[in-house]
């Protein structure tokens, strides 16, 4: 280590550190802790920490209302296939713009985000028509057609910033040895943006894993995700505190976890051009 | 040439994004314009006329229009001015060698995950609430009346939600930032003898202009349209106090099915959108040039 | 041979899969407690209807009213079968978006005649049925016989609502975080204007004159809303302007409030000794009056009703028999006890006299119920139905905007003369925008 940084100093940052990362964790870690009161600890003044009677009831009551694995796999089927599909119509245009850019790149990259801009609530009946038309209502290709879209302009974002980081000499040198655009593509560049793509995959999958208003909106029951399933455990008549909680536990806990276990992956990628 | 011939290749790999977002964005506005000029209520099927710009006069001579409107701005400029200054914070701090490094940065990104609607409903009742909330027992426990946030600071209140769940996101792109400032950079200058105040500020800060740029762009998209965090804490409320363009959009759609005002909001929404965006991308082709 | 046997094979097998796949009911459904406990009973419907088969959607009360609006409005044809408020129904009956429950009327087993009768004319356009109630409610008043018995104070069965100021006031000990009187607080149209427009009522308000112009300007609602602000900045718990059902739920079962003015089902939320730490306090009386003539009760149902051009309006009919009749009552007192039936939709359930004795608070129900007028609703002539709504499309985004005028100036951000006034001019605006008045 070049620099020597003296004991005290790193109990000290430790502290500060780890008292405000508390802080900030302490709404979640509070769900997860209500999610095993019962509704009438939930709401109690004074509050109590760990020192309350501990019960899974609220699991077992919200396992038997609703199923839980339906709107589970719908929300991964959703995310997943989205993004993948996502993905697949961005990296060759992210591409074109890394390493063909044009006069008009920048602007035609502004105009994709700017799509994202509009408040979904104005377009909701336009495209409820449509869906109700071409029969995608409360279908999963539905939604994941209108999450890739949503989504798409920040996909081709990430993906350019970070193509733009991969030093072009590497892909002359394929050319000279005779590769052809889809050989570059997927034997040179694609290795190299490993990285980038997986970040830009988390980060999507767990945008459209959040995505409440279009998911709630198209959906009745078949292809509902976890959103819906948290629309019907709050404010109902009566206290609902501790069964919202194990609800919301069960709703975050997957992309919760993901975003752990990943956060390394997450993180090395998740640039957006920031880092040069 | 080869050039010619990457530009056609360029412009066909781009076609599929550019054209299916071109789809996306006009068949919709193109039907949320025409609805815009038509006297359209779900609710009273049968009376649909053309209404010519009536919508867009009752829209824009609101009176809740101008609320909306600076309300988006400070709800947008707050949070922003929240996670940018914390996220620089946070990322100073996460940079330091600390114990379990690993750990604390967890904590820190974890609100990215929850999703809207949960954070919103967690911070209501379990936190803001005056009576059954933390807050206001940690008020009472310490002898002050406690606080009705979302009664007394409305917008406040919201901007808090948002900015806990914005926060791991601008710490994360600064960390990355500031992780790939040059180690030898930070040492000459303390071999120097500059404090840590001077170092922030001539090769820190600097350092991070684009870090910043981006995390800018990136929640200005989508700080314009919070809508689930307003919609579960406030309504909107009280008066027209949190209403932000997204909600009185919302209101006219959803809850007076007025799909002609609705539509007419959303245009408006989207040509001040698009205001926002010219002006964003002045400001990142300054920063994100090169 | 073979090939018959395949043609046949298949054929019974399409046969087969369409009974099967004709005969799936998508119900909407709020999340409320009587709800659910019908959906853990789906079973019970299932074994006496072989074939049909039962899928929910249970959501919110907010989304579910605007997915199912959207839905219905829209033709979308994604339920069979939808909970709706007594404020939508006679509005999609009048527009043809329902269909008439017919099979109920006239089934002698159903006896729709036991239905309540304030509730089934609510219910019914033209002399049809076109939704049938699930549970119905009105307010009243429910309160701490401790702390009045610790004042010194006796509730009336028939309070005024100087009788109710005064002892809120009394009543209020800061101190020991013990307010007098909970009320509604929240902005919406069914939360603080659901309670406002009815206590307006009882206030000599009204919220249309019989030319449709708006009457915020008027003295009696000045009086009302001074009335109400005054007494919850005195006696009322803080952080009142975001109170909706819930929240003063959760303040009287903590032993927060003195009286709390609301529905009528809450009675069973707030005397269940599960739930609530003040269950064996609580006492009721009908919604405060001022001598004019009106109390100031509303009267609310949640209904099922079938989506005009549904295609299996048959196996709709039968679920909706089963759900609303005498025999479900029944067998959720088998199940969970007499005081979990759904309450507030049919006579002979208080003439019963195990439900009587389980619940305390049949009397103060029925009675509130039955004051209730929702034809009649004002001491002054209005061109309009509905006690604590005004039965018109346009009114959920009017009393919404409305009760956030409200709420802001219970949360001291106007004042009240501000807030009425604010309120007559969007109501005006939006009553122009609507085309009124409608000859």
């Amino acid at each position: 280590m070049a620099r020597k940084v003296s004991t005290q100093r790193k109990l000290v940052m430790s502290a500060i550190a780890w008292t405000l990362g508390i802080v900030i964790f302490f709404p979640i870690l509070w769900t997860f802790l209500t999610s095993f009161k019962t509704e009438g600890e939930a709401v109690a003044t004074p509050p109590s920490l760990f020192f309350f009677h501990w019960t899974t009831e609220n699991y077992a009551e919200v396992q038997s209302r609703s199923d839980y694995f339906l709107h589970f796999m719908n929300s991964v089927t959703i995310s997943l296939g989205s993004t993948i599909l996502g993905l697949l119509i961005a990296i060759p245009a992210a591409w074109a713009m890394a390493f063909a850019p044009t006069k008009r790149t920048k602007d035609v990259l502004m105009w994709m985000l700017s799509t994202k801009m509009m408040p979904p609530v104005g377009a909701l009946i336009p495209i409820y028509l449509l869906f109700r038309d071409g029969g995608l209502l409360d279908t999963r290709i539905g939604l994941v057609s209108v999450l890739t879209l949503i989504n798409l302009p920040i996909i081709v974002w990430m993906l350019y910033t970070y193509f733009k980081e991969i030093p072009g000499e590497i892909l002359e040198a394929a050319r000279m040895d005779g590769a052809s655009l889809a050989k570059e593509i997927i034997y040179v560049l694609t290795p190299m943006a490993v990285p980038g793509i997986a970040s830009t995959l988390l980060l999507n999958v767990i945008l459209a894993w959040n995505e409440a208003f279009w998911t709630l909106n198209l959906t009745t029951s078949n292809a509902a995700p976890l959103t819906a399933f948290i629309a019907s455990y709050s404010s109902p008549e009566g206290l609902f505190y501790a069964k919202l909680s194990a609800a919301s536990t069960m709703a975050i806990a997957p992309i919760l976890i993901l975003g752990w276990f990943s956060q390394k992956q997450l993180v090395r990628g998740l640039t957006f051009g920031a880092v040069k | 040439m080869a050039t010619t011939h990457t530009r056609s290749a360029a412009r066909l790999m781009m076609a599929p994004s550019v054209i299916l977002l071109f789809a996306w964005m006009i068949v919709p506005l193109a039907m949320t314009i025409y609805f815009s000029l038509l006297r359209y209520n779900l609710l009273m099927p049968g009376t649909e006329e053309f209404a010519g710009i009536m919508n867009y006069q009752f829209f824009l001579t609101d009176p809740a229009f101008f609320d909306a409107l600076s309300n988006t701005l400070i709800l947008v400029g707050g949070v922003l001015a929240i996670t940018i200054i914390g996220g620089i914070a946070f990322a100073l701090l996460l940079d330091q060698p600390i114990f379990g490094q690993g750990i604390v940065r967890i904590l820190v990104i974890a609100p990215f995950f929850v999703m809207p609607t949960v954070s919103a409903l967690v911070w209501k009742n379990m936190f803001m609430n005056p009576v059954n909330g933390l807050f206001g027992w940690l008020a009472r426990a310490m002898g002050f009346q406690p606080i009705d946030f979302l009664a007394s600071v409305p917008l406040l209140s919201v901007i808090i939600i948002v900015s806990w769940q914005w926060l791991p996101f601008a710490t994360l792109i600064m960390l990355t930032a500031l992780q790939s400032l040059d180690e030898e950079q930070k040492e000459a200058a303390e071999m120097d003898g500059a404090g840590f105040v001077s170092r922030f500020i001539y090769i820190v800060l600097p350092h991070m202009a684009r870090a910043i740029t981006v995390v800018i762009l990136i929640e200005t998209i989508f700080l314009l349209s919070v809508f689930a965090e307003i919609l579960v804490t406030t309504n909107g409320g009280p008066g027209t106090q949190s209403t932000n363009l997204t909600y009185l959009v919302y209101a006219q759609a959803l809850l007076q099915f007025d799909i002609g005002g609705a539509s007419a909001g959303g245009i408006v929404a989207v040509v001040l959108a698009n205001i926002v965006a010219i002006f964003l991308v002045r400001l990142i082709g300054k920063n994100l040039e090169g | 041979m073979t090939l018959k046997t395949v043609l046949l094979g298949a054929v019974s097998a399409l046969a087969f899969c369409g009974i099967a796949s004709a005969e799936t009911l998508t119900i909407a459904t709020v999340n409320n407690g009587d709800m659910i406990r019908m959906q853990k009973l789906t079973d019970d419907f299932k074994a006496k209807n072989p074939g049909i088969d039962v899928q929910w959607v249970t959501l919110e009360e907010n989304v579910l009213r605007q997915r199912v609006t959207t839905d219905i409005a829209t033709k979308s044809g994604q339920y069979d079968i939808m909970t709706i408020g007594i404020y939508e129904a006679p509005i999609w009956g009048k527009q043809g978006w329902l269909a008439p429950l017919d099979k109920l009327s006239s089934d002698a087993a159903y006896d729709a005649n036991d239905l309540l009768p304030p509730i089934r004319s609510g219910l019914t356009v033209n002399g049809k049925l076109y939704a049938a109630p699930f549970y119905g409610e009105s307010s009243m008043v429910m309160y701490r016989k401790d702390l009045f018995d610790k004042a010194g104070l006796k509730m009336p069965d028939a309070p005024t609502w100087d009788f109710i100021a005064d002892a809120a006031r009394k009543i209020t000990d800061k101190g020991s975080e013990t307010y007098g009187i909970c009320l509604r607080g929240k902005a919406g149209w069914g939360e603080n204007m659901a309670f406002l427009t009815a206590t307006a009522n009882a206030f000599g308000a009204r919220w249309f004159d019989e030319n449709w112009m708006p009457q915020f300007d008027q003295p009696e609602w000045k009086k009302t809303l001074d009335f109400y602000v005054k007494l919850m900045k005195d006696a009322g718990p803080p952080g009142a302007s975001s109170n909706g059902f819930n929240e003063n739920l959760a303040l009287f079962q903590n032993g927060k409030c003195g009286m709390w003015i609301d529905a009528t089902v809450a009675a069973s939320f707030v005397t269940n000794p599960k739930e609530s730490k003040v269950a064996d306090k609580v006492g009721f009386a009908l919604a405060p009056d001022t001598g004019l003539g009106k109390r100031g009760n509303w009267l609310w149902s949640w209904n099922l009703a079938i989506p005009a051009g549904s295609k299996k309006v048959e196996a709709a009919q039968k679920f909706i028999s089963w759900a609303t009749s005498k025999d479900y009552l029944k067998l959720v007192a088998e199940k969970d006890g007499w005081a979990n039936v759904p309450p507030g939709t049919r006579t002979s359930l208080y003439a019963n006299a195990d439900y009587q004795k389980a619940a305390p608070f049949a009397k103060m129900t029925i009675d509130s119920i039955n004051a209730a007028d929702p034809k009649k609703p004002t001491v002054k002539p209005v061109p309009y139905e509905g006690v604590q709504y005004v039965a018109i499309p346009e009114f959920q985004g009017i009393g919404t905007a409305v009760g956030q005028q409200f709420s802001a100036a219970l949360a001291g951000q106007v004042t009240v003369d501000q807030a009425l006034q604010s309120a007559q001019q969007l109501t005006e605006r939006e009553m122009k925008k609507a085309g009124y008045p409608k000859k």
